[in-house]
């Protein structure tokens, strides 16, 4: 039986995943969907540690929201997969106390959209405890949900937090965009002594891919080359990544190779990655979800700036969401959110 | 009625608190007497420019702290809001620490990271004084959620109350509803302590929460165990507060009190005070807590004269004067400490400009 860690503040007593060891391969035979990916993660490490249970609206008996925890119930019981009351704020500040303690919880938001009713225990509780305390009570905690533009759900459901909340000094932001690194980067949140805001995306728990079955965990800070150019360096963080994916395909058609970057996480950053493709390209867009003003695409060009500015032939270019509440026409939408068009029109600019 | 409502109602005859040793009683006046002086000094400092930032005075409430944290075991989780200096004592921290944090000194409590109003102390299993009114409230309904866990998920822990306290001013707050309601549903041993000393910074209870004559109703209203309890008398508080103590460690439940107090300076020290009267403040200073225990340890116990009573306080005077003395000559925090603590699990590129490292533990804690 695991004993409860009381000092999470401390990374000796603090069992790390095993980074050295090479990741399971990417391609093979087991096909499953992102949302299980998250779950595999999810029940693998509630099986290696009893300090780690589940907690959110609607997770237990009706299997999740969007089925994510589908059948967690039944493998751990009401004890440790728990339905929460419609309460963020109430139930994301419990589980701040409850990490504090020594727990591990993973607090499901149905949507991070929910989750500004809960600013003050995750914003101005969680990141700053470790710190605000001198180092004596850290806040190991996980929390995950559906993050982005959903589906015509309007502006209040479609928030993209990272913009905002990535802001804050003392949490890591993991952000996957397929269900291999759904899966790896999740384990490592969990296992992670820091609070991490792990960002999913509703539009995406029905994509499938090889996942292996074994656990892995994907360490934070390291992007992956999704594909390989010479032309432009497209940067990207979870959906987005396909859609510039989709626009390198097209563009490869038209004899434009580019690298595309899936960074993976946010906080932190693998900007020695993006220096490098960018010593290569010498030309980039970056692709966030987020809007433009002061966003996540805003810090990456900004840290490129203050990197490599010399090695860029074209000043730096940017596609975020529209600088607009979202809207619910789908047309619209689809306009608002980065997409592969516009995705492909910016790198025809950088090279023009 | 359970079983703690009905002992809440008191009885004149005999007495909870007529059991305990005089030793005990003693200990609380020493108590009491220290967060009273050491608050004296406190204020001293602050008016210095020693200390700085928000400061709150907890002077006239002590037996709310003495008396509450007096009926509980050293291992029961205690979280606080930011009149937090009293219980941080009453818990057992060093007065040296204390006055340390406030100095912003490298052996304050927080390392000089907290300040007046983030007293943490985790051998003394103290989780915060914090800024946020009513933040504190969803943590402490944690605090008794991860206690209740370790007990029965993960075997390894015993059966726990935690202490969660909080102003009159907190129970307007949204966090402090949802927080009653997890602990209902979920039957989680949190007492939530409202010290309600009549004001919300400089709004009276009457002006700033609805129906305020009968706040039990909150506590009911979720099915929670709710009991008023004068709290200007310790020997009140224990008869009263440790049956609901014991009955909350036992069925692991949560308690509702309405703990009537009095404060006696402002609500910070940049209070000018001029919602309340003089004569009110007088009035309550009649009743004072620390004069209340004293008599009767002089005319009832007969365990304290007045020499008892003279040396036991040039010795707390001395105390909190090394208190002083020791944050005066304390060191600064070390410029590297900035980056410290930030994370449990530094990496690199976690922030553009910053490079985070693991902090010194407090030799003090």
């Amino acid at each position: 039986m695991t004993t409860l860690d009381l000092h999470p503040a401390t990374i000796e007593n603090v069992p790390q995943p095993d980074f050295s060891k090479p990741l399971p391969p990417r391609e093979g035979d087991r096909i499953i969907q992102f949302r299980e990916a998250l779950k595999e993660a999810m029940s693998h490490e509630m099986r290696q540690d009893e300090r780690v249970f589940l907690i959110g609206e609607e997770v237990a008996q009706y299997s999740g929201a969007y089925k994510v925890s589908q059948g967690m119930l039944e493998e751990f019981g009401p004890k440790r997969i728990i339905d929460s009351p419609i309460s963020e704020n109430g139930f994301a500040g419990m589980c701040t106390g409850a990490a504090m303690y020594g727990l591990r919880p993973i607090v499901e938001f149905m949507s991070w959209s929910f989750s500004l009713v809960a600013a003050d225990p995750i914003l101005n509780n969680v990141p700053k405890m470790l710190y605000m305390s001198g180092g004596q009570w850290g806040c190991p905690i996980v929390f995950r949900g559906n993050d982005g533009a959903g589906g015509q759900l309007g502006s209040t459901h479609s928030w993209c937090v990272e913009g905002l909340f990535a802001n804050v000094p003392g949490m890591k932001m993991a952000i996957p965009s397929n269900p291999y690194d759904a899966k790896g980067l999740l384990a490592t949140a969990i296992a992670d002594p820091d609070p991490v805001f792990f960002l999913e995306s509703e539009r995406m728990l029905g994509d499938k891919a090889h996942v292996p079955e074994e656990q892995y965990y994907i360490p934070f800070g390291q992007a992956r080359l999704a594909r390989e150019g010479d032309a432009v360096t497209l940067v990207s963080f979870g959906r987005p990544v396909n859609f510039c994916l989709e626009a390198a395909e097209k563009l490869a058609e038209e004899g434009i190779e580019c690298d595309v970057l899936d960074m993976r996480t946010i906080r932190p950053l693998d900007i020695d990655s993006i220096i490098a493709s960018v010593k290569k390209t010498n030309r980039v867009v970056v692709v966030d979800q987020s809007w433009p003003f002061a966003g996540i695409s805003s810090e990456v060009i900004t840290q490129i700036c203050e990197h490599c500015f010399d090695w860029l032939d074209h000043q730096p270019v940017r596609v975020n969401t529209e600088d607009v509440p979202t809207p619910y026409a789908k047309g619209l939408e689809y306009a608002y959110l980065p997409n592969p068009e516009r995705i492909a029109a910016a790198v025809k600019n950088v090279l023009a | 009625m359970t079983k703690a409502a009905t002992a809440a109602q008191g009885n004149s005859k005999s007495r909870l608190s007529d059991k305990l040793p005089d030793a005990k009683l003693l200990e609380w006046l020493r108590s009491m007497q220290l967060i009273r002086e050491f608050e004296t000094r406190t204020m001293q400092a602050y008016q210095q420019a020693k200390i700085g930032g928000f400061c709150h005075i907890y002077s006239g409430q002590e037996a709310c702290a003495v008396g509450t944290i007096g009926c509980v075991e050293h291992d029961d989780p205690v979280v606080l809001a930011y009149r937090d200096h009293g219980h941080a004592l009453a818990r057992g921290m060093d007065p040296k620490a204390c006055m340390a944090e406030m100095y912003g000194k490298a052996a304050g409590c927080a390392k000089g990271k907290g300040g007046s109003m983030h007293m943490f102390d985790k051998p003394n299993w103290l989780f915060g004084g914090h800024g946020i009114v009513g933040a504190q409230t969803p943590l402490g309904t944690g605090l008794a959620f991860a206690a209740r866990y370790e007990w029965e998920v993960i075997g390894s822990g015993k059966k726990k109350v935690a202490l969660c306290y909080l102003g009159d001013g907190a129970i307007d707050q949204g966090a402090f509803f949802e927080a009653m309601n997890l602990a209902a549903l979920y039957s989680l041993p949190v007492i939530y302590i409202i010290e309600n000393n009549g004001y919300s910074m400089g709004t009276a209870i009457h002006r700033h929460s609805a129906n305020s004559d009968n706040l039990l109703a909150r506590g009911e209203a979720f099915g929670i165990t709710s009991v008023k309890i004068d709290g200007l008398d310790i020997l009140n508080v224990y008869d009263q507060f440790k049956p609901l103590v014991d009955e909350c460690r036992d069925m692991q439940r949560p308690a509702f009190v309405d703990f009537k107090t009095y404060r006696y300076q402002g609500h910070s020290m940049s209070d000018p005070q001029k919602y309340r009267t003089k004569d009110e403040v007088d009035q309550y200073k009649q009743k004072d807590s620390i004069a209340n225990l004293l008599d009767h340890c002089m005319s009832v116990r007969n365990c304290i004269d007045e020499d008892g009573w003279k040396e036991m306080r040039t010795e707390i005077a001395e105390i909190v004067r090394e208190a002083v003395q020791f944050s005066e000559n304390a060191a600064d925090p070390d410029p590297s400490e900035l980056f410290t603590d930030v994370y449990a699990n530094p990496q690199p590129n976690l922030s553009p400009t910053a490079t985070y490292a693991h902090g010194k533990k407090n030799p003090l804690l």
